[in-house]
């Protein structure tokens, strides 16, 4: 072997190896500044590629995932609402807004209503459509007086502490609804009853269950799953 | 003996071994994020394209820890293999190179004689090229899957911002399946591709990491098959130099 040719090979054994190592080492906690910055990068983008006219459309004659329709929560038992304990239900929309509005379930029935048959993207990679039915983020954004001051928009929810803050824009897309009807149905208990947000715009966990509050807010704070390390944005 | 030529441009060198780490670990990111929900059907439905419906990928296959980590590995890891893309396949666009991977005329038959000298059927290395018809057809489906990689990636990445990709691939779900089925193959060829770098032509790695070859070593010269002539001793003696017919 001459010499050149046992230097060659060594030195792309070495690259090549050095390079495998150093992917496979490197786990998303000592790259994680790197991998930071990447999200925080593809935030800028994704909110710079979001369209209000960009809409999701699922064909009329699609299938409807009806009862095999996934549900979760992060509580030990379906979480349901315990009048008797807790009062009337009521959502309540606060925050940045000149008028904080605090809606029964009839309130919500009497506003305006959307249905509509859209995705749920899941950040697992499935998805699963049904029709949902309630009011726009943006309807009540505007029935409250949403201030200048309102960038983002948190969503809570009497899940355990689950909740997830959204930017405004997503929030005031027209698919985006506080959802109290699926498939022509009250949303059941395992769905988010009484109430949830809904959206194709975000993935599933940006979409909380259970929802008692909408608080519009100057900066975002975090979320469930977000905090947990899923991205914020958790746009499609 | 030698016969030194400068074979692949830095450009391309550079190229190819950063899209070796990027592929690495989009595929096994990928892969992670797929093990979250490993099947293509939608809820309550079926999907008779994958016969594995269900079944994870190997753990020690995948790469991210979990589906949060492997999806920012995934999203991060992208721009710099699309970056690195578009700069090899601007290179070799604007520098002619292009000739050297696109088939045309001909190839098909060159392929065929390829197979048959590989099969024992024909006794002499068909001469071609910087790369034999069978190599070339792979090197030229390889950007090709990057770019259904790419755009099928955006379709399930933003299926409501970038709809109008998604519907290039029907909808969502078929989106998936492509931007999988793509990545599959593209990993096939690779692992055929890195096979016969070191079955046949392991003197072709030098070209890819200092830009030389040395043509008294080339397959056509050992007339090498896989494993057959793979290091031909007697290449640096003048006779072995001698072209063959
Ligand atoms: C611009 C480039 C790319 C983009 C935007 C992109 C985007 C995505 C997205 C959004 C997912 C998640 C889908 C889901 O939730 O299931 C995904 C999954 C995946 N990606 Fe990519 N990807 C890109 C490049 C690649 C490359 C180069 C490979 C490998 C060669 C790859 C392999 C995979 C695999 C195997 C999956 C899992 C399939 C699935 O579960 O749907 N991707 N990609
Ligand atoms: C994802 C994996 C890979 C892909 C997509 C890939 C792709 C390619 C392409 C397209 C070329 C042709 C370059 C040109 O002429 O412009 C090439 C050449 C080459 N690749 Fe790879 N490659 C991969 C992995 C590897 C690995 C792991 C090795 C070695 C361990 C390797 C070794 C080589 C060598 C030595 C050449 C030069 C062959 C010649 O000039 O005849 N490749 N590769």
């Amino acid at each position: 072997m001459s010499l050149d040719r046992r230097k060659f090979i060594t030195v792309s054994a070495a690259s090549l190896s050095g390079a495998l190592l150093a992917a496979c080492d490197a786990n998303p906690k000592s790259a994680g500044r790197l991998l930071a910055l990447a999200e925080a990068r593809n935030e800028t983008v994704e909110r710079g590629l979001f369209r209000h006219a960009a809409v999701d459309r699922v064909p009329g004659s699609a299938k409807l995932a009806g009862k095999d329709f996934p549900k979760y929560f992060i509580s030990d038992t379906v979480p349901t609402w315990n009048p008797a304990a807790r009062g009337v239900w009521r959502l309540e929309v606060s925050g940045a807004v000149r008028t904080p509005l605090s809606l029964t379930l009839d309130d919500l029935i009497k506003l305006p209503r959307i249905t509509q048959k859209v995705d749920h993207f899941c950040v697992e990679g499935w998805n699963a459509r049904a029709v949902w039915s309630g009011v726009r983020v943006s309807d009540l954004a505007r029935l409250a007086g949403a201030t200048n001051d309102a960038h983002y928009v948190d969503f809570t929810s009497f899940d355990s502490d689950y909740h997830e803050s959204w930017d405004m824009a997503s929030a005031m897309h027209a698919q985006t609804l506080v959802a109290y009807g699926m498939d022509g149905t009250l949303l059941g208990p395992a769905h988010g009853a009484p109430a949830r947000v809904h959206s194709p715009v975000k993935l599933g966990y940006k979409n909380t269950k259970y929802l008692t509050k909408v608080i519009f807010m100057p900066a975002k704070n975090g979320g469930y799953w977000s905090d947990l390390g899923y991205e914020w944005y958790g746009g499609t | 003996m030698a016969e030194l030529v400068k074979r692949n441009h830095w450009i391309v060198r550079l190229t190819h071994w950063v899209n070796v780490i990027a592929i690495v670990v989009m595929a096994g990111s990928g892969m992670r994020i797929f093990n979250a929900h490993p099947s293509f059907a939608r809820p309550g439905e079926h999907f008779a394209l994958n016969p594995w419906e269900g079944h994870a990928i190997p753990a020690w296959l995948t790469f991210g820890s979990w589906l949060g980590g492997a999806r920012h590995w995934h999203f991060a890891m992208m721009w710099i293999l699309v970056a690195n893309g578009v700069l090899y396949i601007g290179f070799l666009w604007l520098h002619g190179e292009w000739r050297d991977i696109v088939p045309r005329r001909g190839d098909a038959h060159s392929a065929l004689e390829m197979i048959k000298f590989y099969l024992f059927v024909r006794r002499d290395h068909p001469i071609g090229g910087k790369h034999n018809a069978l190599q070339k057809s792979a090197y030229f489906a390889m950007p090709i899957l990057g770019v259904i990689i790419v755009l099928s990636g955006l379709a399930i990445w933003k299926p409501v911002t970038l709809g109008f990709i998604t519907v290039l691939f029907v909808n969502y779900k078929w989106a998936r399946f492509a931007h999988f089925a793509a990545m599959a193959v593209l990993l096939l060829l690779a692992l055929v591709h890195v096979f016969m770098v070191f079955a046949v032509d392991p003197y072709s790695l030098r070209s890819m990491i200092t830009g030389w070859y040395n043509r008294a070593r080339s397959p056509e010269a050992r007339n090498a098959r896989p494993f057959y002539h793979l290091l031909a001793p007697g290449v640096e003696s003048a006779d072995a130099e001698a072209p063959r017919p």
